[in-house]
């Protein structure tokens, strides 16, 4: 079972949180000047990396806030998890 | 008479109290400390089980957790029928009953062993190439044939009666194995002070210590030492000792899965305790003291009975008193092998000849065997054994003469003991996902590099003997707490005096090996020759062998065979071992239970259920209730000799003809409130809200952002910036996910806040033309007439003096209200209305009434109508959607060319030709009624329902172009052939919408 450090909240054990998919998609301010393969794209394709993955979690048996995390998808392990509009953290 | 192999003295049992068992319907004896293995070798029984495939006679051929051959079934009553335990892991108690298993109709005789003699016609792969064909004979035949052979024991018939507790648990270091290595490591770390769980599967702490002969330990006899030691242990309160548990899974993030076993050795287990305890244990820093497994040797006939690990006969002697034969044929490739070889001379069994496989034999162990007279042989082999039930003669020849059998000298014995060297029990390490390395030496694999927080000590990472494992172990429990933070830690030294462990054991598979059965894997029946046939075959990887073969598939997980195979694939392919791959090790690491692993979460504690405050009344009132999700609803209220069909048609009657009281407190309920309340509803939603004034309501439909329905529900505005929002019952959850979701994560700037508010109130439904003269008396600050109220309102006020949120909306089509009270008022609001409904014939109804009444006016069900590829347009509510809003979640999607494509399934209404013949939900419908398959459905049935109302059946479906279809025919399919129905209007029962006002 993951540990996973909530920004909020700390660490907790996984079966508290939900997970919430690609980080850092941001919904179009105008969907309707979008054409259908660039609304498609949005709506549809994700990056699903071998490696470093940023990404939304929901601490919903806790604070209930949504929250970004990097991990890594190869080891399973995070790398760090951070606020929603907060910049993603720079590993290097 | 059974023999009696129990030596004079010795030993960890407890002689003085003599303890009966059973095994296949004989009686024997033993004592406390006894496994069910050494007390059956005691009374001279080593047949114990026929094997999986050939049903070859096997015996008993190791001391612990790896033991391929005997399983057996334990026997409480038939719900304490446990199968496929290891004996040699089965503890002696008064009573205990035990059978073998895969035996027909009895161990000695066995007819499923005529497999043995046609086992030319099961090499490897031999399911894959045999039940080929022909196609049907797999039900007849193949089936039924590989069911009744292949079992491996069999399931008990009855519910388990025990209860499994389960603790999650934390600590500084968790140490792994309690024999040398991670007593000592415990100690270390315990000193320093940190908080220690060490854990051992057997009864007794000690691990090899408990079968240790001569060593000392700080000047004391390895057992006193052992005693003392625990006995520390168990004095610091920051250690806890967790015996008879077995660490079955390394999981992610140090935690690591124990199965603590409570009850299974005892004769009378209290009652009040629960049988097994699952531990889910996160620990800073884990030692894997986890030791080692000794391997077995390849060679014809070696799993006849009588056939010996030889490091596990050392066990029998001198942790169980038992000598496991009266004359022994040693042969090995280890030091190891002369150790028990001189100790079982001691004992007095004799030793005919040690055949060592290298071609010198010249260590201290060696040479003590020569100096006590032992035959000692230099590169000599066994090419086989004899014997039917018991090994009765091996055959030794000398290496270089390998070849040629007639050179083969057979020497009588009744037991063989064999020593391949030694396998580090990696097992853990693996499960950890650390990354193993091959040792050339050791001619294994050992622990290589780390990925959590843990490191290997003692035998489990290839450092043997006993010095050695201690000095190992301190030092790993003094690394481990530093990495906790206890930087005083230091590895604590033992004196030690111990005989030399050798060296050795490289080659495990004979040159004879082939073309007479040398098992492998001894407990899927898998002989070198099928591993040689697989390569020949093509399979080169050891994944694609073992999956072929199924060597290593078996419940021990390739213990004793794994390193045995990779050498037979490793010559067979003229490719060294670490080139030919290591399957996996996968949790767990023996078998553990399902209770253990549901624990208390059986039965009613399976889910938890959530009842309404209404739930009670019905109940008394004798409602059939139906679960909805985890809710508890009613379903019916039938009248006294009523059936479902008579008890819905009664209560839909009554709510069109006067009223009905329904509890929809299920509802799910969210308030959204806030400054900027209106313009989240305006995205949420694909409604416009904007001009829905305070005291208004509107039916909402939320989309998700692929434009496919999510949910529905009836929203109220109570004022400028507070709504109280209604979703199904399903549907509350997701929907407050999403809410959140959009305003945390894209709309953090909008005002607005939201609460769940589900069971906060109870609702109660008071439907049909008599509903207002209901209320009337009832309702206090409220207007309730028609004109001050009308339909698709809201307003606050007081019912019998209880604050209530009075919503008139109808789910039925007739004059209704929605009565919304605090929870805790809902029982005796309820019993109000009810009370006050009397004059009125009010009726009780439940939720299959609710949905006949719901069909018959075409409203949908989200969930049962849609299905998650749902337009708003596909079910007729285009009329929902605000035309002119610029945005919201899903309104793009809407606008994709696939979703307004020609073609889609629209909703429909259904007429079966036959007024009376009642759809099934979900049938699929043609175009015509003899239409060949395969062919592609128009559509399908989603509410099929008898209507007392309308006289006849009813259905709705989502059908291609329905929408162009009216009064078309089409065919609906049956269990018997396709029934012709005619398409109509989705809404069959007053399509004006009149009776929304008749009183
Ligand atoms: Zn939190």
């Amino acid at each position: 079972m993951l540990l996973i450090v909530c920004p909020y909240c700390g660490e907790r054990p996984e079966i508290e949180f939900s997970y919430g998919g690609e980080a850092h998609l941001v919904r179009p301010k105008d969907p309707a000047s979008l054409g259908d393969a660039e609304w498609a794209d949005y709506l549809y394709a994700r990056s699903n990396p071998k490696g470093v993955h940023a990404e939304r979690w929901r601490h919903t048996h806790g604070c209930a806030r949504f929250f970004n995390a990097l991990r890594d998808t190869l080891s399973d392990r995070f790398l760090a998890t951070y606020r929603i509009g907060e910049q993603r953290p720079d590993l290097a | 008479m059974s023999a009696n192999f129990r030596t004079a003295e010795d030993g960890r049992i407890d002689r003085s109290r003599p303890l009966g068992f059973r095994f296949d319907e004989r009686s024997y004896q033993g004592f406390p400390g006894d496994t069910l293995a050494s007390a059956l070798l005691a009374n001279g029984v080593h047949l114990v089980g026929r094997s999986f495939k050939y049903h070859r006679p096997r015996g008993i051929l190791s001391a612990g957790a790896d033991e391929p051959n005997a399983l057996v079934a334990v026997r409480r009553d038939e719900a304490r029928y446990t199968p496929n335990l290891r004996a040699t892991q089965v503890e002696l108690y008064q009573g205990l009953s035990a059978e073998s298993q895969n035996r027909s109709p009895s161990l000695a005789f066995d007819i499923g062993a005529v497999n043995d003699r046609l086992s030319r016609f099961f090499p490897a792969g031999f399911y894959y190439k045999t039940f080929m064909w022909p196609r049907k004979a797999w039900e007849r035949w193949y089936e039924p044939w590989i069911r009744a052979m292949a079992g491996l024991g069999r399931a008990p018939t009855l519910p388990d009666p025990d209860r499994y507790a389960n603790r999650f648990a934390h600590c500084d270091v968790l140490v792994v194995g309690a024999g040398p290595a991670g007593l000592a490591a415990a100690l270390s770390a315990a000193e320093a002070g940190a908080r220690v769980i060490l854990c051992d599967e057997q009864a007794e702490f000690g691990g090899s210590l408990l079968a240790e002969s001569d060593a000392t330990i700080e000047g004391k006899p390895a057992a006193t030492w052992l005693a003392e030691t625990v006995a520390l242990l168990a004095l610091k309160p920051r250690v806890t000792l967790l015996p008879r548990t077995t660490a079955f899974g390394y999981f992610a993030y140090n935690m690591v899965g124990l199965a603590e076993r409570l009850t299974e050795h005892l004769a009378e287990p209290d009652p009040a305790l629960p049988r097994e305890r699952l531990w889910q244990v996160r620990a800073r820093e884990v030692v894997l003291a986890a030791g080692a497994i000794e391997r077995p040797l390849v060679f014809p006939g070696n799993d006849r009975p009588g056939v010996m690990l030889a490091d596990a006969t050392r066990t029998y002697l001198n942790r169980y008193g038992v000598k496991c034969g009266s004359r022994a044929v040693v042969v090995t490739a280890h030091d190891a092998a002369y150790r028990a070889a001189l100790e079982l001379h001691r004992a007095g069994v004799a030793i005919a000849a040690i055949a060592d496989l290298r071609t010198a034999a010249n260590g201290p162990l060696p040479e003590a065997a020569r100096a006590a007279g032992l035959p000692v042989r230099p590169a000599t082999t066994i090419t086989g054994t004899g014997g039917r039930l018991r090994v009765t003669a091996a055959s030794l020849a000398p290496l270089a003469a390998e070849s040629d059998r007639r050179g083969a000298e057979p020497l009588t014995c009744d037991l063989v003991l064999m020593s391949g060297g030694f396998t580090p029990s990696v097992h853990l390490f693996s499960q950890s996902r650390g990354k193993l390395r091959f040792d050339g030496e050791l001619a294994a694999y050992v622990p290589g590099h780390s990925v959590q927080q843990e490191r290997s000590a003692g035998a489990c990472r290839g450092v043997f003997g006993l010095a050695a494992a201690l000095a190992d172990g301190a030092a790993a429990g003094e690394a481990a707490a530093r990495a906790a933070g206890f930087s005083a830690a230091r590895a604590r030294s033992f004196a030690c005096h111990a005989s030399g462990f050798g060296t050795g054991g490289i080659r495990s598979v004979l040159p004879n090996a082939h073309g007479a059965k040398a098992f492998v894997d001894f407990q899927n029946d898998v002989t070198a020759d099928d591993l040689v046939l697989a390569t020949r075959e093509g399979f080169h990887s050891i994944e694609h062998v073992k999956r072929y073969t199924t060597t290593g598939m078996a419940t021990d997980q390739g213990k004793t065979s794994n390193m045995n195979a990779l050498g037979i694939v490793s010559e067979a392919l003229g490719k060294p071992i670490p080139e030919i791959g290591l399957t996996t090790f996968r949790m767990p690491y023996t078998p553990v239970s399902f209770g253990i692993l549901a624990g208390p979460s059986r039965d009613e504690l399976f889910d938890p259920v959530r009842t309404t405050p209404i739930h009670d009344w019905a109940t008394a009132h004798g409602a059939v209730f139906e679960d909805v999700g985890q809710w508890k609803r009613a379903r019916y209220f039938p009248a006294p000799g009523e059936d479902m069909e008579r008890a819905v048609a009664r209560e839909c009657r009554a709510v069109r003809q006067s009223t009905g009281i329904f509890d929809a407190s299920t509802l799910g309920k969210i308030e959204v409130v806030g400054p900027d309340a209106v313009e989240f509803m305006n995205r949420i939603y694909v409604n416009a809200w904007s001009r829905l004034g305070a005291g208004r309501c509107r039916y909402g439909l939320v989309l998700r952002e692929d434009g496919f329905i999510a949910d529905d529900g009836v929203v109220g505005r109570l004022a400028e910036n507070r709504f109280h929002v209604t979703t199904t019952t399903g549907g509350a959850t997701r929907v407050l996910a999403q809410m959140e979701d959009y305003l945390q994560t894209e709309w953090p700037e909008l005002e607005v806040w939201l609460t769940s508010v589900t069971e906060q109130w109870a609702v109660i439904a008071v439907q049909g033309p008599r509903s207002r003269a209901v209320l009337e008396g009832l309702v206090e600050g409220i207007d309730i007439a028609s004109r001050a109220m009308p339909h698709m309102s809201v307003a606050e006020g007081r019912i019998r003096g209880v604050p209530t949120r009075l919503f008139r909306v109808s789910y039925t089509g007739e004059l209704g209200f929605e009565v919304n009270v605090p929870a805790d008022y809902g029982r005796a609001v309820w019993e109000e209305i009810f009370e006050a409904g009397q004059p009125h014939g009010i009726t009780p109804y439940g939720t299959e009434t609710m949905h006949v009444l719901r069909a018959e006016k075409g409203y949908i069900v989200v969930g049962q109508e849609t299905d998650g590829t749902a337009t708003p347009d596909d079910v007729g509510l285009t009329w929902a959607v605000g035309k002119t809003k610029p945005d919201f979640v899903g309104k793009r999607s809407l606008a994709r060319p696939a979703m307004r494509a020609p073609g889609r399934k629209q909703l429909v209404g259904l007429l079966t030709e036959d007024p009376h013949f009642l759809l099934e939900e979900g049938a699929q419908i043609l175009a015509a009624p003899n239409q060949k398959a395969p062919t592609k459905p128009l559509g399908h049935v989603t509410s099929s329902y008898r209507s007392a109302t309308l006289g006849r059946t009813i259905a709705l479906a989502m059908i291609a172009g329905g929408r162009d279809r009216m009064g078309e025919m089409l065919y609906v399919t049956t269990a018997e052939r396709p029934v012709p129905a005619k398409v109509t209007s989705p809404v069959f029962y007053d399509p004006e919408g009149a009776r929304l006002d008749a009183a």
